[in-house]
């Protein structure tokens, strides 16, 4: 199918490509199905699109790029949500609040975005504990960085 | 908003599957224990609010912004 995109102009997407959000996320409770396309020149963020509407898309980052220690635990509920079997089935998303200048960018490690990939399905989950917040640094590491940080 | 008083072990019932028990009062502080169907999701309404609010801000990047972030591998 023939969808239009808020970030990444028109694109031909496979039926089987779109992920379910049968509950929606929080403040767009009513969309419930979004695919994942690739930001043009960019291997880092990808961009998640509405399927229902061309005007609501989100910038996503896998945290773990950012944040090799993130770590939470998956309720009962959600697993019962998601159907998911396996860890290996499902894989972890966050969203990235851009900002101007760019070092004031965030993601939102309180709320990431857990996806079935068997089943395409999909749910924001909000982590109960106060372990991580909803806008945490975006922070792109670089060889530089980590020099630095070898350091101190 | 209906207003019902309850003392401590009491509930309120929501529906016919929502139970909302008032467990512990200390000072200002009110232990609730909430039992719902596994369906219903139950969050602190100030992380819920921040969590909203939070997305909406991220759903009104503009196109600029996105722009920049292309090819720059």
């Amino acid at each position: 199918m023939k969808l239009q995109t808020k970030y990444v102009g028109a694109v031909d997407v496979k039926e089987e490509k779109i992920i379910n959000f049968p509950f929606g996320l929080p403040g767009f409770e009513k969309e419930t199905s979004f695919v994942l396309l690739e930001l043009p020149g960019n291997p880092i963020f990808q961009t998640l699109q509405s399927v229902t509407n061309e005007n609501l898309a989100f910038i996503v980052i896998h945290p773990y790029h950012l944040y090799k220690d993130y770590e939470f635990k998956l309720d009962q509920t959600i697993q019962d949500h998601l159907k998911i079997q396996e860890q290996a089935d499902v894989f972890v998303l966050t969203i990235v609040t851009l900002k101007q200048p760019f070092e004031q960018s965030t993601i939102n490690l309180k709320a990431p975005i857990i996806i079935n990939e068997k089943e395409m399905l999909a749910k924001q989950y909000v982590l109960v504990d106060d372990a991580y917040e909803t806008k945490a640094p975006l922070h792109v590491e670089t060889d530089e960085d980590e020099s630095k940080d070898a350091r101190t | 908003m209906l207003v019902l008083s309850r003392k401590i072990k009491e509930s309120i019932m929501i529906g016919e599957e929502i139970e909302i028990k008032v467990l512990a009062i200390e000072g200002d502080q009110v232990k609730l224990g909430v039992e719902a169907p596994k369906s219903v999701d139950i969050y602190r309404k100030e992380i819920y609010v921040a969590i909203k609010e939070e997305n909406s801000e991220a759903a009104e990047i503009s196109q600029d912004m996105v722009e920049l972030l292309k090819n720059q591998s």
